[in-house]
């Protein structure tokens, strides 16, 4: 296999509710802070204590892009976690472990580091915090720094106050005892970082938050649900601070009903929920797009269906995401692509929800909504998208709510305004918002809904986020897809890179509409392209076939579908070999 | 005196109900209720779902949103919340509010919103043409219940004291001038005011007769802010009692609560949130 960038892969097996995750999050925390690019993945039961997690962390001198496909180091904090990990481990991979908890065959060839995590919190009397004396020797091991780890934990630990003293001292030990016990360099550790330019470390529902904030959302309606709940708890803790208001709701239904009512009233407003919330909340779709009331709705995917695989990851409700209603309802759906992306596709879901004034859909999935990323500070606000369109005082003479306009968008007045009084009407109505069921008012105002989504096309069409190509241009051989799996795809084209082999690969940012230029563009001049996607039937690559089945018909190009359900994202390898073989049933390259 | 007229609120649409329909009183009503409270139309609003009664917005000179069946309380507090200048009324039936919306009655009255919640009840599904509502009497012979309806009725306003809703009042839509009196205490209450109206359907379940021989003033020496005589009195269902059952004016509405929290905090820009988040 080919020579990956510089990065350490570092993974963490332990039992749920035993302080696994919250070894794996400080050590990434200080890794951050040592001036490394960090990127995580993390694995656990639906429930909250008991049953095996994994944490992974990669770290790197240059932004990392997936999570790494064979660990560098494992942590074994106990037995199954050596059990259910030895296999994933690069060749001499080194092992740190709790030689009480855990037996290594001594036909192991790699580098093994023995750390009495627990017999060293035992003699503190305190063996909860035996995790901590874990990351001392972590951040040793890994020349993090004590410093860092100290001010890493203490930041991650901060509503623990009560116990600060007697978990630093444990730290301290931990990172004393592995400093005695192994004070060589070991050969898995990099380099220390130049200083780095201004970065944020946080996960995919910090960034939908942080984003939402930016873009002015002042309400939001919730209702509990793994995975996106982190994003209603942020908000909860800001919102008030920004005049703002959230309410969980009775369920998601209620959730989406209210932000459609905020928003009508004129606030920014939004939801964020996962498969079974985004199920209910299909019928509300329909009420926006037809009263034309413009809302944000974050659907962080889950595996399904039904209850299905709480908590991992998919990519199966494109469909419902893009046609989910009765009839047609006129909608936008976005698709960030990383957790730097979850952010700024935030800024362009309130711009385009506002400027056109129906639903925009943010899909993105369990995996990237709870990594953390280190991702560049963000740059100023940036507002291609004209806001929400207010009626004009010559408007409000005779205000026509739905009156037909060339780009469709219509003035929305706001209760309180004197003059623009109308209903917003869920019934098919007419320019004045009275219920109207004529064929030709009918068809008429289901052709301006829609216009708004080409009006809404041919202005992203401009913007450099509407989609992310990158790769040789005008390679024979291409990769599409959207969302998370952009990473392992990037880091896959990477490798082929190195080995001569030149691919492109095309990820638009809007699934709905579809950038057509940029599409269309990539698509000229390829022989086949790949399509990776973390669903059972292809839903992405089917809507491509059908959206430029005339293109693809007569220039010939075949697309390979490449479907993964399992309720865990691609590896890197497993794109590069998928990569391979397309080529090699292609007829090798050009 | 109010300078507005109650036909200041009444728009150039002529409603679809049956000629007899207890609807057009409580129309009627609501515009006197509104012009006595001298309210401007715009800041007015009101949120209704799907049925006979959720058109009514429609027939009103105020901001309006007739959304979908069963959800005019979310979509209400959601319009209170974002404008708490706003004065924001939901409306519906009995079907809307008792059967698909019946989730969220709780929760309005929970939260204590400030909204004035009236349901028009029926007795019936009366749009899809007389079906059993969830306030139908045990019994009752419908195209959907050949054989007569199994279920027993709800008790609206058991089930509303029961949640702990502060404000509690049944009308009857033939007795106009106590609807207009009703409606201005509710429009004044400071959280959420729940009123029942029984509104007879005149196509589908008649009950025109049958209220006017049941219906009757609370007791003159009923307190209103006793709750116990409350509970005690909405059990009776052989005499259906007609006022203000209930109110309780001390509890902060929730977006008077929400005001309070939004001014306790010290304000952020979005900026200062994202510099928490720096390496």
């Amino acid at each position: 296999m080919p020579e990956r960038v510089p990065t350490i892969v570092l993974r963490i097996g332990g039992e749920a509710g035993e302080g696994t995750l919250t070894t794996g999050d400080i050590v990434t925390y200080a890794a951050a802070q040592a001036g490394f690019e960090v990127f995580t993945y993390r694995t656990f039961p639906a429930e909250i204590r008991g049953g095996q997690v994994l944490f992974q962390l990669r770290m790197g001198l240059c932004r990392i892009y997936a999570e790494g496909d064979q660990a560098d180091v494992l942590v074994a904090m106990n037995q199954a976690a050596w059990d259910e990990n030895h296999a994933d481990l690069r060749p001499h991979a080194a092992l740190i472990y709790d030689p009480k908890l855990v037996k290594v065959p001594e036909s192991y060839a790699g580098p093994t580091y023995a750390i009495p995590a627990a017999e060293i919190a035992q003699g503190l009397e305190w063996l909860r915090g035996k995790n901590l004396v874990m990351v001392g020797a972590l951040s040793w091991l890994l020349r993090l720094g004590l410093e860092q780890a100290e001010r890493a934990m203490q930041r991650h630990l901060s509503s623990h106050q009560e116990a600060m003293a007697k978990n630093l001292e444990t730290l301290r030990q931990g990172y004393a005892y592995a400093q005695e016990h192994y004070p060589e360099p070991v050969d898995f550790a990099l380099p220390l970082p130049e200083a780095a330019e201004e970065r944020l470390i946080l996960n995919g529902c910090d960034a939908i938050a942080l984003g939402a904030l930016s873009a002015g959302c002042r309400f939001f309606g919730g209702y509990p649900i793994t995975p996106a709940t982190p994003i209603m708890e942020t908000l909860a803790k800001y919102l008030p601070a920004f005049g703002g208001t959230l309410v969980q709701a009775e369920d998601e239904i209620a959730s989406i009903n209210m932000v459609i009512g905020a928003s009508f009233a004129g606030h920014r407003a939004m939801t964020a929920t996962s498969g079974p919330g985004f199920s209910l909340m299909v019928e509300a779709l329909g009420l926006a797009s037809m009263t034309e009331v413009p809302i944000v709705v974050v659907n962080v995917q889950r595996g399904g269906p039904s209850t299905g695989l709480p908590t991992k990851t998919g990519q199966g409700d494109l469909y419902l995401a893009m046609y989910g209603s009765h009839d047609e309802a006129p909608r936008i759906v976005l698709a960030p692509d990383s957790v730097k992306d979850s952010y700024y596709q935030m800024l362009n879901a309130f711009s385009l929800a506002e400027h056109f004034q129906l639903p925009v859909i943010v899909l993105t999935d369990q995996t990237m909504a709870v990594r953390v990323e280190t991702m560049p500070a963000p740059r100023e606000f940036w507002n291609e998208c004209p806001l929400r369109r207010l009626p004009t005082p010559e408007e409000l003479v005779d205000y026509q709510r739905y009156t037909d306009t060339p780009s469709g968008v219509s003035p929305m007045a706001l209760p309180g305004m004197a003059g623009g009084i109308y209903i917003a009407e869920s019934l098919e109505h007419n320019e004045h918002a009275h219920p109207n069921y004529t064929p030709e008012m009918h068809e008429r105002m289901m052709t301006k809904r829609r216009r708004k989504i080409e009006t809404a096309r041919a202005m992203m069409e401009n913007w450099r986020t509407a989609a992310r190509r990158w790769g040789k241009e005008g390679a024979t051989f291409g990769v599409m897809g959207w969302g998370s799996t952009r990473g392992a795809v990037r880091e896959a084209l990477q490798w082929l890179e190195q080995e001569g082999i030149q691919v492109e690969a095309l990820y638009p940012h809007s699934l709905l509409p579809m950038p057509d230029k940029a599409i269309s563009a990539f698509l000229y001049g390829k022989r086949a392209v790949l399509i990776p996607e973390l669903n059972y039937s292809n839903q992405f690559a089917r809507i491509m076939e059908h959206r430029y089945y005339q293109q693809i018909r007569d220039e010939q190009i075949h697309l390979h579908h490449f479907p993964k359900a399992q309720g865990i994202p691609f590896t890197v390898n497993e794109i590069y070999q998928a990569i391979k073989v397309m080529i090699a049933e292609e007829g090798g390259p050009a | 005196m109010s300078p507005r007229k109650p036909n200041d609120y009444r728009n150039e649409l002529r409603p679809i109900w049956c000629a007899g329909c207890g609807d057009y009183a409580v129309h009627t009503a609501l515009m006197r209720a509104l012009a006595a409270q001298d309210l401007p139309p715009e800041n007015v609003v009101i949120a209704s779902g799907i049925g006979c009664s959720s058109r009514l917005p429609d027939h009103v000179n105020v901001y309006g949103f007739h959304g979908v069946h069963g959800r005019a309380l979310p979509l209400a507090t959601g319009i209170k919340l974002a404008n708490p200048a706003l004065t924001v009324l939901a409306v519906g039936g009995d079907g809307d509010g008792f059967s698909i919306g019946g989730g969220h009655l709780p929760h309005a009255a929970r939260r204590n919103i400030d909204l004035t919640y009236i349901v028009m009840d029926n007795n019936i599904y009366g749009l899809t043409k007389g079906q059993p509502s969830p306030t139908s009497p045990e019994g009752l012979k419908k195209k959907a219940a050949p054989y007569g309806t199994m279920e027993a009725p709800l008790n609206p306003l058991l089930m509303m004291l029961s949640y702990g809703t502060s404000f509690v009042a049944r009308t009857f839509s033939s007795q106009i001038t106590q609807m207009v009196e009703i409606f201005q205490a509710a429009l004044q209450h400071p959280g959420f005011a729940f009123i029942q109206v029984l509104s007879p359907c005149v196509t589908y379940n008649n009950t025109y007769d049958h209220y006017k021989q049941i219906t009757a003033p609370l007791p003159a020496d009923h307190d209103p802010s006793d709750y116990a005589a409350a509970l005690r009195l909405a059990q009776i269902t052989e005499t259906q009692y007609l006022g203000l059952f209930y109110q309780d004016r001390t509890r902060p509405g929730y977006s008077a609560q929400l005001h309070e929290l939004q001014a306790l905090a010290s304000p952020l820009t979005a900026d200062q949130v994202i510099d928490k988040y720096r390496v």
